[in-house]
C-alpha cells in the first residue's frame, strides 16, 4: 500500500496512540509497541503513518522494528504458540516440544501454518525455569509440559477455533495478557 | 482485614503456569462460609511445590501447604481454619519444622526476599504493614545524600547483575557530576535464560524495588527513574503499574515527598526483546527510542548516560537491597557475605535439581550446600555432573569443584562468574558441547552486530560447535575454538561479546574428554547430539500399544499386534517423540556403533 492511498487512513488507532504517547520523551519504541499489541503486528504502511503524524524517519522506525525480536513484521495466526528454549527448558527438553509442537500445528517455529490457526515462535527464557518445559499459549503459560499435552491443547484450540470462529482469542498475538 | 485467618495464594508466573490461578479461584469459591481472608501473594520461593497456599493468622504464624490443587487447597484451609491447627501432614513448611523439604526454606538467608510471598504485590498498606517506606523516610529526614552512600559504601554492595561493580562508586560518581537534570534507571532487562530472580522479586515485591531507586535518586540528586523491563515479563510490568500508581496516589512518589523538598517521578519502559540491551550503554539507547547497541565507555553514564546526562543505572536486586542496608545500616548487611562479596544474594535454582526455585543464601556459601542442603541434590536418581553460573556469560562448573565458595573473585578464578543468578543444575543426561552449543547460539543470535569479532566470530564458533554435535568435527577444531574465543574476548566492545565464549571455554577446560569423543570416535557420551545416536525398540519391553508409531511425524515405525514395533533407522528423524509416548521405557537411545551413517 502506497502513501497515497494512505490517506484515507486505514489505521485509525495509530492517529490515538501516536496522541497518546506523544507526550512522553523520545516515544517512538513505546508507539510501536503500542502498534503492535493493537494490531499484533507492525507493517510497512504502518510506519509510514507513524512518519506522517511524528515526523520521524520511517528508515529510523524500520531500524528499529528490524532489530528488535518481539516485533512481527506480519500478520500472526489466529493462536500464538511461544516455546521456550531458555536453558533449563533446553535442559528438559524443548526441542522435542517443538517437534511436537510443529507436527500438531503444521507450521514450523518461526511461522504460521498455512491454514493460519496456529503461529509458532521459539523464545529466548520466559523466567519459568522450574517448570520447564514452559510454552504459552495466547499469553496463557503452561509448564512441565509433554508431547501428550501439546496434542491435547493444539486440538482444543483447534475446535474452539472451528466453534467459535476464533472471537475467543482475537487476543492473541496482543499485549500477553495474564490473568489475576 | 476483619478474620484471624489470611490465607495467600502464590501467583507469580510460575505459580499461574502450575495452575495456582485455579486454586486462587476455588479458594475465592469456596471459603465463603469460612472465618479467613483470601490474599494475593507473589512468589514464596518453592517452585518446586507449586501451587502453594500459605494459611497466616493474627498471631503472625505462618504455615505453608504445598503441590496443591483446587480441591485439596479447599479442603486443607477448611480443615485448618475450622480446627485452629495446622494440617501437619500436608504442611510444607512452618516455623521449627524440621524436614528435608522444610531444609529449603530453613538454610535460607532471607534478607531481600523477606517479603517475597508474605505482602500482596498489588497492595502499597501490606507493603507499609511490613516496615515498608521506612528507609526512604529515614534518609530524607535524618540523613544527607552523602550520608545515604556512605551507608552503602559500608555494606560493601556490589552491582547485583553479574559485573559487581561496587554500587556506592557508581552512585558517589553520578552525584559529583554537575548538573541538575539526572536519571536513575533500573536495569530489569533480565535475558539471561535460566534467570528468573528479577521477575520474582518485581512481581512480588515491587515497592521494594521502587524504594531503592527512590534512595539512589535522593542520594544523586535525581528526579526521575525509568524501569527497563523485558516485555516477557507481562506480569512484573503489569504489578509494577500498579505499584507506581499507589505510590503516587500516597504522595511516596510526585512532588514534595514525605513532607520534604524531594521530588521523583517513575516512568515504565518495556524492551522488546534484544537481550544486548541488558549492558547499560545499549539499554539507555533503547530507552532513547533507538537501535539497542552499546557505545564506548567513557564517558561512563554517571557522566554521560539518558539523554546525554548524568544517570546511575542498576539491576532490581542491587536496588531491592539498598532498603535494608539504609534502614538497618550498611554494617548489619556486611555482617553476611565473605571479606570482599558482601551480603546475600538471591538465585534461581534449576535445571535437574530435586527443589528448584528462587532462593537467597549468603555469598561465601559453597555450591555443594546450595545444590544438596538447600535443593535436595538431583531430580531422581541423577548424578551431579555440572553446575551452570551466570548464563550466556557464565561458565560450567564440575562436580568436583563444587565446594567452591561463591563469591564474585572465587567463581572468576576457576573461569566461570557469578552473573545474575541463574543457577544450571546438570546431571550426566547433559552434553557438555550441546550446552555450549545452546548457548553460542543464543549469543551469536543476539549479538547485535557492532563488533565484528563478536558478530562473526561467535558465528564461526558455533559453526564449529555444530559440525562437532554432527560428527564432522576435525583434529585441531578444539584450538581452534580456543584462539577465536581469546580474540572475541579482546575484541568487543560490551560484556555480551567479552563473556561469549565463556561456556565454550568452561566446558573445554573441564569436559575436553567429551569434546574429544565427539570429535575423534564420533560418540555423544550423553546421547545427546542427533547425529551421533540412534533409536531402537527393546522388543522385551515392548508391548506394541502402536503409541510410538501414532506419535511419529515421519512414520519411520512399523510393527503389527502382537509383534514388538521397529524404527527404520534410515527414515528416522531422531525427534525423541516415541520416547516420550512410550509407557514401558522400550524405546532406548545409543550411540556410536549404533549409527547407520
Amino acid at each position: 500500500m502506497s502513501l497515497r492511498e494512505n490517506e484515507n487512513n486505514s489505521f485509525p488507532e495509530i492517529d490515538e496512540i501516536v496522541k497518546k504517547l506523544s507526550a512522553n520523551k523520545t516515544p517512538s519504541m513505546m508507539i510501536l509497541q503500542a502498534i503492535q499489541s493493537t494490531y499484533g503486528y507492525v507493517a510497512p504502511e504502518m510506519l509510514e503513518r507513524v512518519t506522517e503524524l511524528t515526523g520521524l524517519p520511517s528508515s529510523t522506525l524500520y531500524s528499529i522494528v528490524t532489530f528488535y525480536a518481539q516485533f512481527r513484521l506480519e500478520p500472526i495466526g489466529e493462536n500464538l504458540i511461544q516455546v521456550c528454549h531458555g536453558t533449563a527448558c533446553h535442559l528438559a527438553g524443548a526441542e522435542r516440544i517443538t517437534n511436537a509442537m510443529e507436527m500438531e500445528t503444521g507450521a514450523e517455529a518461526g511461522s504460521t501454518s498455512a491454514d493460519r490457526k496456529f503461529t509458532v515462535d521459539k523464545v529466548a527464557c520466559l523466567g519459568c525455569c522450574s517448570m520447564g518445559p514452559v510454552i504459552t499459549v495466547n499469553g496463557e503459560t503452561y509448564g512441565n509440559v509433554t508431547p501428550d499435552l501439546v496434542q491435547k491443547i493444539v486440538k482444543q484450540k483447534r475446535e474452539c477455533c472451528e466453534i467459535n470462529g476464533c472471537k475467543d482469542h482475537d487476543s492473541a498475538g496482543k499485549e500477553a495478557t495474564v490473568s489475576e | 482485614m476483619s478474620n484471624q485467618y489470611t490465607v495467600t495464594v502464590g501467583l507469580g508466573s510460575c505459580g499461574i503456569a502450575a495452575g495456582a490461578q485455579k486454586v486462587y479461584d476455588a479458594l475465592q469459591n469456596g471459603l465463603q462460609d469460612v472465618a479467613a481472608d483470601l490474599a494475593v501473594g507473589g512468589c514464596m520461593g518453592m517452585c518446586f511445590a507449586e501451587p502453594l497456599v500459605e494459611v497466616a493468622s493474627a498471631d503472625g504464624a505462618r504455615i505453608i501447604y504445598g503441590y496443591v490443587d483446587p480441591e485439596k487447597a479447599v479442603e486443607l484451609v477448611k480443615k485448618h481454619v475450622e480446627s485452629g491447627q495446622a494440617v501437619t501432614e500436608s504442611v510444607l513448611w512452618m516455623k521449627g519444622i524440621e524436614s528435608a523439604d522444610a531444609n529449603y526454606y530453613n538454610k535460607q538467608q532471607r534478607l531481600l526476599l523477606k517479603n517475597c510471598g508474605v505482602v500482596d504485590p498489588n497492595s502499597i498498606d501490606s507493603y507499609i504493614s511490613m516496615g515498608g517506606y521506612k528507609a526512604i523516610e529515614k534518609a530524607l529526614k535524618t540523613m544527607t545524600p552523602e550520608e545515604v552512600i556512605k551507608e552503602v559504601e559500608i555494606s560493601g554492595l556490589r552491582g547485583r547483575g553479574g559485573g559487581g561493580f561496587p554500587t556506592a562508586i557508581k552512585w558517589g560518581l553520578a552525584r559529583k557530576s554537575p548538573g541538575t537534570e539526572k536519571y536513575v534507571i533500573c536495569n530489569a532487562d533480565e535475558g539471561d535464560p535460566g534467570a528468573f530472580m528479577d521477575r520474582s522479586v518485581l512481581e512480588s515485591d515491587p515497592h521494594r524495588v521502587m524504594e531503592g531507586m527512590m534512595l539512589a535518586a535522593y542520594a544523586m540528586g535525581a528526579s526521575e527513574g525509568y524501569f527497563y523491563v523485558r516485555a516477557e515479563y507481562p506480569l512484573a510490568i503489569k504489578r509494577l503499574r500498579i505499584a507506581i500508581a499507589e505510590a503516587n496516589a500516597k504522595g511516596f512518589l510526585g512532588k514534595n515527598i514525605l513532607g520534604t523538598d524531594f521530588n521523583f517521578q517513575l516512568f515504565i519502559r518495556e524492551g522488546a526483546g534484544a537481550f544486548v540491551c541488558g549492558e547499560e550503554t545499549a539499554l539507555i539507547m533503547s530507552i532513547e527510542g533507538k537501535r539497542g547497541m552499546p557505545r564506548t565507555r567513557p564517558p561512563f553514564p554517571a557522566v554521560k548516560g539518558l539523554w546525554g546526562k548524568p544517570s546511575n543505572i542498576n539491576n532490581v536486586e542491587t536496588y531491592a537491597n539498598v532498603p535494608y542496608i539504609v534502614y538497618e545500616g550498611g554494617a548489619a548487611f556486611a555482617k553476611y557475605g565473605t571479606e570482599s562479596s558482601k551480603g546475600t544474594k538471591v538465585f534461581a535454582l534449576a535445571g535437574k535439581i530435586a527443589r528448584g526455585g528462587l532462593i537467597e543464601v549468603p555469598m561465601g556459601i559453597t555450591l555443594n550446600q546450595v545444590v544438596f542442603d538447600i535443593g535436595g541434590g538431583l531430580k531422581g536418581d541423577g548424578k551431579l555432573k555440572a553446575v551452570q553460573t551466570g548464563g550466556p556469560s557464565g561458565g560450567c562448573i564440575p562436580a568436583e569443584l563444587c565446594d567452591t565458595p561463591i563469591d564474585y573473585d572465587s567463581l572468576k578464578k576457576i573461569g566461570a562468574i557469578m552473573g545474575s543468578g541463574g543457577l544450571l543444575i546438570m546431571d550426566e543426561s547433559a552434553c557438555m558441547v550441546d550446552v555450549a552449543k545452546f548457548f553460542l547460539t543464543f549469543t551469536q543470535d543476539e549479538s547485535c552486530g557492532k563488533c565484528t569479532f563478536c558478530r562473526v566470530g561467535t558465528k564461526k564458533m558455533l559453526q564449529i560447535l555444530v559440525r562437532i554435535t554432527e560428527g564432522k568435527g576435525r583434529e585441531g577444531d578444539i584450538e581452534l575454538l580456543q584462539d577465536l574465543a581469546t580474540k572475541i574476548v579482546q575484541g568487543s566492545l560490551c560484556g555480551l561479546g567479552q563473556s561469549a565464549p565463556n561456556p565454550v571455554l568452561t566446558t573445554i577446560k573441564y569436559f575436553r574428554h567429551e569434546y574429544e569423543a565427539h570429535i575423534k570416535d564420533k560418540i555423544c557420551p550423553a546421547k545427546k547430539c542427533k547425529a551421533l545416536i540412534s533409536y531402537e525398540i527393546d522388543a522385551e519391553k515392548c508391548k506394541s500399544c502402536s503409541k510410538c508409531a501414532k506419535g511419529c511425524p515421519v512414520k519411520a515405525i512399523t510393527g503389527a499386534k502382537k509383534e514388538p514395533y521397529v524404527i527404520d533407522k534410515e527414515s528416522c528423524i531422531r525427534c525423541g517423540l516415541c520416547q516420550s509416548a512410550c509407557k514401558f521405557d522400550a524405546v532406548m537411545v545409543t550411540t556410536g556403533n549404533g549409527r547407520g551413517e
